[in-house]
């Protein structure tokens, strides 16, 4: 057992993995030498070398475009866009050519890659550098899409998604990367298209990802001293969706709720409280319930940034007040 | 009061001054290329200009929908390049796609099948006109949003590196394309990795519907670029086959021995419009019939004569690439629709499009 960080394990999973297949390579800005500017990459030039981390000029479709051609031709890649708000500079690469190159070509070339990028608030960055955009990667068909919470989770999802034939887009949550967790010795993988079950729970359910996670968490204690049990699945993984864990809990405990980082419209919740309500409506006691970030885009101001995300707070009063009525918000 | 506006010749481009071809450097008779490979780029002219004319002829007919973007006059670009690259050499290619996708080896039935979207298209119809793609072949995708395929030549290149081979890879691309930024990533990185990629600019003259030169910083779009890159400035005659060869066998040779990337800007000229949806009105006409009188079969054709090859032999083989268009049309046409199953196949590498359990 060790104890790791987030941040650690990012390099530990990837370390893991270019242990096990020489042909595995990096790429991305500051990743080499400086270790990542969120030191996620610490400790990989030095063990893999310099052919296979590679520092990249600020050029994020020359990284993504490099990604894409290396794995077209039999070289996995792991490419780094530093914050995920500058996938928006490159969204061409990833939407239009990674995801839709297998299709559009009747299967004749594989994309054996992972974007990994720093995604999510609550580090006061301000609008450009704060966002949760895992949804404008769920929304793309051709793309599998993976946001873990916890240290573990990051190494074996990690394994699990250079080791996927598919591109996956591999978002690391800035706020978690202090979260310390003990790991398991040995090799560590994961499998995509799976939920974990963070807690069990009897009364309500409620799906999180990433850093809405510890936070669904800290609200379920409190809950259970009000004398509500609640369910909290970490999905983990948005493409694919282990929607049977989702509608499992829900014919356990007759309500859903989702906590969403993401601004408001079309977040991944919306997906998920649509399945349960074409499959699990049978099983409804009351209302789906997303909490999400309002339709703005994030402040700077700690104050601000603290009212507009998701809190403890409001997770646990919009619970107990919908359980309270009965159904409604 | 009348305000009526006065179109002059800043935004009515048909009326400007025609920018006529450069005269032919008859000199190249006297290069270094085996006779050989001069009749094999004879006939590649030929193949890829059938192929264009046919599929111009069967949008008309309404078998090929959507739309097509043709190389009909550009062809000495694809075909110089195709004799001079190794078969496990990687090619990138723009939706104007179809000319270096044969140049390469692609099946011209299964090719034109594509374009007619049948079962039996090279894309089994699932990518069309604008994505010809032919991995087996080194053909490694036309991409329709220009620029981030000279990325991914980089990218190519890149992993020839790393697996140790000499494979070069190379990206054709448009004039247009140099304005945007993909195209200054990409050739930023090639250099500082010093990588095997060749990236060749047909400059036609025109991106889609506006002359190139009115929104362009610099005369030669790519080669007054290639200084700011530490490259060297290459511009050759793209309607010239053995002036592309030329140019193309130098880059790849570069490529191979490890010098790194080329820029190279052909000139051209396309006869038709963009696409199918275009007449190409905002060109001089006299601009239009000097590069007529510039088209690179003609050109090629007195070359050959004029260095003993018999009209005979190119007259024969004219005929077989006329037989083969023949049959590629056959082909395409005796296809079925794609079958229904097929939709839904190919999205993930499980063959599928699951994303849920």
């Amino acid at each position: 057992m060790a104890e790791l960080t987030y941040r650690e394990a990012v390099a530990y999973g990837i370390a893991q993995e270019m242990r096990r297949d020489p042909s595995l390579v990096m790429l991305g800005e500051d990743i080499a030498a400086a270790g990542g500017v969120f030191k996620t990459t610490v400790g990989l030039l030095d063990e893999f070398g310099p052919e296979r981390v590679r520092d990249t000029p600020i050029s994020e479709q020359a990284i993504l475009g490099a990604a894409m051609g290396a794995a077209m031709t039999g070289v996995p890649v792991i490419a780094e866009i530093m914050f995920s708000d500058f996938l928006a500079v490159c969204w061409d690469i990833v939407a239009n050519e990674i995801a839709k190159s297998r299709y559009m070509t009747n299967g004749q070339v594989s994309f054996p890659l992972v974007i990994r990028t720093a995604n999510g608030g609550g580090v006061r960055f301000g609008a450009q550098h704060s966002q949760s955009v895992e949804n404008w990667a769920m929304m793309i068909p051709g793309l599998k899409v993976v946001a873990p919470s916890i240290p573990q989770d990051v190494v074996g999802l990690m394994a699990a998604s250079i080791r996927d034939p598919d591109p996956v887009v591999f978002f690391e949550h800035k706020a978690l990367m202090g979260a310390k967790a003990e790991i398991p010795d040995g090799e560590i993988v994961d499998e995509l298209g799976t939920a974990r079950v963070a807690r069990e729970g009897t009364d309500v359910t409620i799906a999180a990802l990433a850093s809405m996670v510890p936070r669904t968490l800290e609200a379920a204690e409190r809950l259970q001293l009000d004398g509500i049990s609640t369910e909290v699945i970490d999905v983990r993984t948005l493409v694919p969706l282990d929607t049977r864990t989702l509608l499992a809990s829900v014919e356990k405990t007759g309500r859903f709720f989702t906590v969403e980082e993401n601004p408001r419209l079309c977040g991944w919740g919306a997906e998920l409280v649509s399945i349960v309500a074409e499959e699990g409506f049978w099983n409804l006691d009351g209302p789906s319930i997303r909490i999400t970030t309002p339709h703005i885009p994030l402040p700077a101001a700690a104050s601000l940034e603290d009212l507009a995300l998701p809190s403890v707070d409001r997770i646990y009063e919009t619970v107990c007040k919908s359980v309270e009525s009965g159904g409604g918000a | 009061m009348s305000t009526e506006t006065h179109i002059d010749d800043r935004y009515d481009y048909a009326l400007r001054e025609p920018r006529l071809p450069p005269p032919i450097d008859h000199s190249l008779a006297e290069a270094s290329i085996d006779l050989e490979v001069r009749i094999g780029m004879y006939r590649t002219l030929h193949e890829l200009r059938g192929f264009g004319k046919r599929a111009h002829d069967l949008f008309l007919q309404n078998l090929v929908k959507g739309t097509t973007h043709l190389s009909l006059g550009q062809e000495a670009v694809a075909t110089g390049f195709g004799a001079a690259m190794q078969p496990h050499d990687y090619t990138f290619a723009t939706y104007r796609g179809h000319a270096h996708s044969l140049a390469r080896g692609m099946d011209p039935g299964a090719a034109m099948a594509e374009l007619l979207g049948r079962e039996n298209g090279i894309l089994g119809g699932k990518g069309g006109s604008m994505h010809l793609t032919d991995a087996s072949k080194g053909m490694m995708g036309s991409y329709a949003i220009i620029g981030a395929h000279l990325c991914t030549a980089n990218g190519a290149a890149w992993s020839a590196l790393m697996r140790g081979t000499d494979q070069v890879s190379v990206a054709f691309f448009g004039d247009g394309t140099t304005n945007i930024g993909a195209f200054h990533e990409a050739l930023n990185m090639a250099k500082v990795w010093n990588l095997p990629t060749i990236f060749v600019c047909e400059n036609n003259l025109y991106m889609e519907y506006t002359p190139i030169d009115v929104v362009t910083a610099v005369d030669h779009p790519a080669a007054g670029r290639a200084a700011a890159y530490g490259l060297d400035e290459i511009l050759i005659d793209g309607n010239d086959p053995d002036a592309v060869h030329l140019a193309a066998r130098d880059a790849v040779e570069r490529a191979r021995s490890g010098g790194g990337p080329s820029l190279i800007e052909a000139i051209t000229y396309r006869s038709g419009g963009h696409s199918r949806a275009d007449p190409g009105k905002y060109r001089p006409p006299e601009e239009v019939g000097a590069w007529a009188e510039r088209d690179p079969i003609p050109l090629y054709h007195a070359r050959l004569l004029s260095l003993g090859v018999e009209e005979e032999r190119l007259e024969s083989i004219q005929d077989e690439v006329a037989q083969a268009i023949d049959v590629a049309t056959e082909f395409a046409k005796a296809g079925a629709e794609p079958d229904e199953g097929s939709l839904m196949t190919e999205v993930y590498a499980d063959g599928g499009s699951r994303w849920r359990n």
